[in-house]
């Protein structure tokens, strides 16, 4: 097996190419949110985590079917969205483990993940921050002249505050190159989706805003790549705005301190039936790319290569306390940097 | 809410599962879903109805979960809510109290770590208390449903962990505007709130000097009775703020001392307080970031001993 293990994030994402290395980084996502909730009960994650296990084959689907220049915002649910788009384990796990060789260097945390390099812009905490700042990087991408498009990444419940209307709204006025992303995991927090919005389907409020409004099984990483290829497609060839909504679930709670009771019973365990890594295993099957055994050694190698990382980070310093001031305005470092992600 | 049919609750996962830190556990099934309400991830809505639902005779009580939070909902409280009064010369009032959790401390990062008093601190027609402890707690709080105007108060959220015993007494009460002096003492006069007056305190059992410590209680308005007879006592007026230093309640409080009791400091006024930075993540950098109770001692003992205002630690970081 040749599959990339680069560390840079470029690489990883030009690796996704490859429908095996599609495969790793969905066990790679899902064993490094493994990871770091191991490192929290070890006492070297701080704050809270929000983890996405189960939600890898969106994650996997949206990074291969976009380009490395192409911009995304996302939520402090972001681990998987990270790596899959190039962050290496050791930049998220570090980050999380608050190291210098974290993505953030070690001040943002876990809902704060970032990578220029890769159009990542700094997760955001606050729920439907992302969606307007991914209609300003569209803006800027069109008056720029490129083709490059935009992604707000989501979940349902994310649907119910105003951000989200007024964004949908102004992207479809303004046809910006944006895609929608909804994650709907059917709860937010301990709610489940049909207690907070009297919609099943999210996907449906596109027609409030004149755009395309489809339904993906957010399981099914290909489906998920399909529906991405159209909606981003439709944007760069300035037709305007898609809302993309992927069914999906998370397999545990809302953050390391819920224990997810208020779940009917039963219900994880049919979403565990669908696992998108086994969906997708399944497929690689079927295609003769992933011969027998072939999964299981992909996991020993991907597991081992996750604990190296995570080696690496806890070898990794904690930052200095100049760290602290460097880069907080227009008296820190690197001047103005906002050309960076149009510059080649 | 036993007492006052008006009084409902508002905001994301109180009910059925009791609030995110719990602050809210158990009051569904007593007073049920119409007074104690889930919403949806909303919060301009619910913030906005709470402010027409006071103008309309309840008292609701919105539950912000973390105070960054309001950051979306910002008009309805300090535009609508702060102005009602005013545009109606008095006719409309709002009694409405927005509780959050507030500060640093816990590795949430700089999105979850905020004081954000001062966003409201700087809104005529607004008050602003800041808990330190389970009895402040309830006695603001039940000041604060009292008040017919708008009132925000934050509680430390490091606190939540800490458990305290504390038998209510249901007439208790803290009147909004009015600081207590937890610590006597004459060699200065030492102001904190929040998660910071129990930093004030040890710090002060730490110093040489004789320190007075003085919990704020209520940032706007604050109780310049209060802090101007104890400065023109002690002569040293120091704050301590988890805040930034730009626009920290402390410098409303020093400039206002220094206007009116000029003649009695025998050292400038001295703030304590953050960077002017957003709160960092790594450990090790919170733990700096925030005033320690020995950090305190030392800066309040060196202004004593020196009647000179000591460097804040950063200035030398970077
Ligand atoms: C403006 C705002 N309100 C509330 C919160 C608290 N909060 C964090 S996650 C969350 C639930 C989000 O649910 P959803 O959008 O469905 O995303 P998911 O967590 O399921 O990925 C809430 C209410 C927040 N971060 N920001």
């Amino acid at each position: 097996m040749t599959l990339s293990n680069s560390n840079s994030p470029l690489a990883r994402r030009e690796a996704l190419d490859d429908r095996l290395e599609q495969l790793r980084r969905m066990i790679e996502i899902r064993f490094v949110e493994e990871r770091i909730q191991k490192l929290f009960a070890e006492g070297h994650v701080r704050g809270s985590t929000h983890l996405a296990s189960g939600q890898e084959g969106v994650s996997v689907g949206i990074a291969r079917s976009i380009d490395p220049d192409d911009i995304v915002t996302c939520t402090y649910r972001g681990h998987g969205h990270a790596l899959a788009l190039g962050l290496t384990p050791a930049g998220v796990i570090g980050e999380i483990c608050g190291r210098v060789i974290g993505c953030a260097g070690g001040v943002g945390g876990s809902m704060h993940l970032v990578e220029p390099a890769i159009g990542l812009l700094p997760t955001a905490a606050i729920i439907g921050a992302g969606l307007p700042i991914a209609c300003g990087a569209a803006l800027a991408a069109r008056a720029r002249g490129t083709d490059r498009v935009a992604v707000a990444i989501f979940g349902d419940g994310s649907a119910n505050i105003g951000a989200f209307h007024e964004s949908l709204n102004f992207a479809a006025i303004q046809k910006l190159p944006v895609v929608f992303v909804c994650e709907n995991n059917l709860y937010g927090e301990y709610t489940r989706i049909q207690l907070s919005t009297p919609v099943e389907d999210i996907a449906i409020r596109a027609a409030s805003y004149n755009m395309p409004g489809v339904i993906v099984d957010g399981q099914d990483a290909d489906k998920v790549a399909e529906a991405m290829a159209t909606a981003v497609a439709r944007a760069r060839r300035g037709e305007g705005p898609s809302l993309v909504e992927m069914k999906t679930y998370r397999y545990s709670g809302h953050s390391r301190s819920d224990p997810a009771t208020y779940r009917p019973a039963g219900e994880l365990d049919a979403w565990l039936k669908r696992d998108p890594i086994d969906i997708f295993a399944e497929r690689l099957t079927a295609e003769t790319l992933l011969a027998a055994g072939g999964l299981d050694s992909l996991k020993t190698e991907v597991r081992e290569a996750v604990e190296t990382a995570t080696a690496e980070v806890l070898d990794s310093p904690a930052p200095e306390l100049g760290e602290i001031m460097a880069h907080v305005g227009a008296y820190s470092a690197g001047g103005d940097q906002r050309h960076l992600f149009w510059s080649n | 809410m036993t007492e006052d049919p008006t009084v409902i609750m508002m905001g994301e996962d109180i009910a059925a599962a009791g609030g995110p830190f719990k602050v809210t556990e158990g009051l569904l099934a007593v007073h049920g879903p119409q007074r104690v309400i889930d919403t949806p991830i909303s919060e301009m809505a619910f913030m906005g109805a709470a402010v027409g639902a006071a103008v309309c005779g309840l008292k609701p009580i919105v539950e912000m979960m973390f105070i960054e939070f309001i950051g979306v909902a910002l008009d309805q409280l300090t535009t609508q809510a702060a102005t009602m009064r005013y545009l109606s010369r008095g006719k409309l009032t709002t009694p409405l109290v927005v509780r959050a959790s507030a500060g640093a401390g816990q590795g949430f990062g700089c999105q979850h770590s905020q004081m954000l008093d001062h966003w409201f601190r700087g809104t005529p027609g607004l008050k602003v208390c800041v808990t330190s402890n389970a009895r402040t707690t309830y006695g603001l709080l039940r000041s604060a449903i009292e008040d017919p105007d708008p009132v925000v108060v934050l509680e430390p959220r490091i606190l939540y962990a800490e458990r305290e015993e504390y038998e209510f007494d249901s007439s208790y009460r803290i009147s909004l505007g009015r600081a207590e002096i937890v610590k006597a003492g004459k060699d200065a006069t030492l102001l904190a709130c929040g998660a910071m007056v129990r930093v004030a305190k040890e710090a002060a059992e730490n110093s040489s000097a004789d320190i007075e410590v003085i919990d704020m209680l209520t940032l706007w308005p604050w109780d310049r009775d209060t802090i101007m007879e104890s400065v023109s006592r002690t002569g040293r007026l120091v704050t301590l703020e988890e805040a930034t230093a730009g626009n920290g309640w402390g410098a409303e409080v020093v400039s206002s001392v220094a206007v009116e009791a000029f003649g009695s400091l025998k050292a400038p006024p001295h703030r304590i307080t953050l960077p002017d930075a957003p709160v960092p993540y790594s450990g090790k950098l919170e733990a700096r970031f925030l005033p320690s109770a020995a950090y305190v001692a030392e800066q309040v003992s060196a202004l004593v001993s020196t009647n000179k205002t000591p460097m804040p630690w950063w200035r030398n970081a970077a």
